[in-house]
């Protein structure tokens, strides 16, 4: 309702500035080229509203265990045992990525294991806005487990801005510092083989999780446990257990099974050498 | 109010966001509103640039005071920070004439110095090398110890083959029409419908996550939650 009164509300409002500023444009200010995008956008969204409403009742959801986030714990607690820090990337991104945001978030998730077993913590960043938001998320999570005065502000620190600046940094954390469990977890390109091999050289149990594709392969065969996709996304609610956010992951799942149904009717139609109309209705200008 | 005003303005800047897609950007509030974030974006990332350089100054300043092992290393970087920084921000009015050719970032600049014989060369040290990387990592992933392993190594030692001349030379001599097998079953079938897979696992992700960030279902990137 809110954003179909803000869609009304912006159509007028660009209307009427178009009128009173500029000459009158042979096109309307709302572009139905892309309607389809909007409707895929509204069926996304009403699926996952109306998971997390089921969730918020109570309704029981089932989300298939994920290896690498159970590790997480695990690996934290060897570090624990060793006397050995843990290290985590968010990714080399800015924090206007998706990706970056999600590796924050979980960030904040292990900040608080790490937390409650007073096991240090070292979180390289490349962009400063990274920084204060590592700094912010770390610091709750030290609050909210109690252990406030175990906080270092140096937890999170700015390396470098330059991505292979990043990795030579980040390479001699692995081999001076020795952690006993190194995750990455966010955006990464040419830098992930190099600090994922040698945090494997140093003996670190690794844990990795990134959407993007072409590194995948890199991080399989370097690291103990991978994240694909999509996983780097669920992760945050994964480790939460909290149902308003598992939700979310459902209504993603239904979604994702609307696109398997169009994609296999796709094919069908290919076959036929029918699909002509139907390819259409999901091009988006 | 620590955790709502920032989730307003969130949700505030990613409506417009949003919306600017749908709209024609030209001339229209929305198109102006989308262009204004943008440029605040830049602005803030730019001066929280300032963060970093007291973060990896305090950071290594520590190391050096307390004589930690290496913090030679600590202090290099140190005078690194300051030996790019200083020279690049200094502005030319203040210099004698003689001098104003090394202030700035141009070419023929302290600062350009720098960059081109120092950090590029660096940098490109490190992409290098990637290649003995790639070697341990690819020698670790291809060990036949199982049957998917085994499919791996034999896949893969034929994609090696066929992505350099001589290689693909070889494969003719196996089979004329090996080459083009290899590059329509294995890259353009296999490998690139389960990179597609991935792929749109992965935007949907980003979307659902996108959405609960939006929504302030999800906090924990501020640390609530």
């Amino acid at each position: 309702m809110v954003a179909l009164s803000a869609v009304a509300w912006l159509t007028i409002c660009s209307s009427s500035l178009r009128a009173r500023d500029q000459p009158p444009a042979p096109q309307s200010a709302f572009r139905f080229d892309r309607i389809n995008a909007l409707v895929a956008m509204i069926v996304f969204g009403g699926a996952v509203l109306l998971y997390t409403r089921w969730a918020k009742q109570g309704k029981p959801l089932y989300i298939r265990k994920l290896a690498g986030l159970d590790a997480i714990e695990e690996a934290v607690g060897r570090a624990t045992e060793m006397g050995k820090p843990v290290l985590f990337i968010p990714g080399i991104q800015e924090l206007d990525e998706i990706e970056t945001i999600a590796g924050v978030s979980i960030l904040g998730r292990v900040a608080r294991i790490t937390a409650q077993y007073e096991t240090p913590l070292i979180v390289p960043v490349r962009y400063p806005l990274v920084l204060a938001a590592g700094q912010e998320v770390v610091e709750q999570a030290y609050r909210k487990m109690g252990r406030i005065d175990s906080y270092d502000k140096d937890t999170v620190r700015y390396v470098a801005g330059d991505q292979m600046a990043f990795a030579a940094t980040v390479n001699g954390m692995l081999m001076r510092d020795r952690p006993a469990a190194n995750i990455y977890m966010g955006a990464f390109f040419a830098e992930s083989l190099v600090i994922a091999e040698t945090g494997n050289a140093a003996g670190s149990i690794q844990i990795a999780g990134t959407a993007q594709p072409e590194q995948l392969p890199f991080f399989i065969a370097a690291c103990d446990y991978t994240l694909m996709g999509e996983e780097l996304y669920a992760a945050s609610a994964y480790l939460s257990h909290e149902p308003l956010l598992l939700g979310g992951l459902k209504g993603q799942d239904l979604f994702k099974v609307l696109l398997v149904i169009i994609i296999i009717l796709g094919i069908i139609l290919m076959l036929l050498g029918a699909a002509e109309t139907y390819l259409s209705w999901f091009k988006i200008a | 109010m620590r955790t709502t005003v920032p989730l307003v303005i969130g949700f505030i800047a990613g409506v417009i966001m949003l919306l600017s897609f749908f709209f024609r950007t030209e001339g229209t509030l929305i198109g102006t509103a989308s262009e204004e974030l943008l440029i605040w974006s830049s602005i803030i990332a730019g001066f929280s640039f300032l963060l970093g350089a007291a973060s990896i100054i305090r950071v290594n300043w520590r190391q050096i005071s307390l004589r930690k092992p290496g913090w030679i290393y600590n202090l290099l970087t140190v005078i690194a920070v300051f030996a790019m920084m200083i020279p690049a921000l200094t502005p030319k009015g203040w210099l004698p004439e003689s001098l104003v050719s090394l202030a700035g970032r141009d070419t023929g600049s302290i600062y350009d110095w720098f960059f081109t014989y120092v950090a590029t060369p660096m940098s490109q040290t490190m992409f290098a090398v990637l290649a003995f990387y790639i070697a341990s990592a690819a020698y670790r992933a291809f060990r036949a110890r199982s049957a998917e392993a085994t499919l791996l190594l034999i896949t893969a030692a034929l994609v090696m083959l066929w992505r350099v001349p001589m290689g693909e030379a070889f494969l003719r001599t196996l089979n004329q029409h090996l080459p083009e097998w290899i590059n329509t079953y294995v890259m353009s079938g296999i490998n690139l419908s389960v990179q597609r897979g991935i792929v749109i696992g992965a935007a949907l992700g980003a979307a659902s996550f996108s959405l609960r960030i939006l929504l302030g279902i999800e906090r924990t990137y501020m640390g609530r939650g």
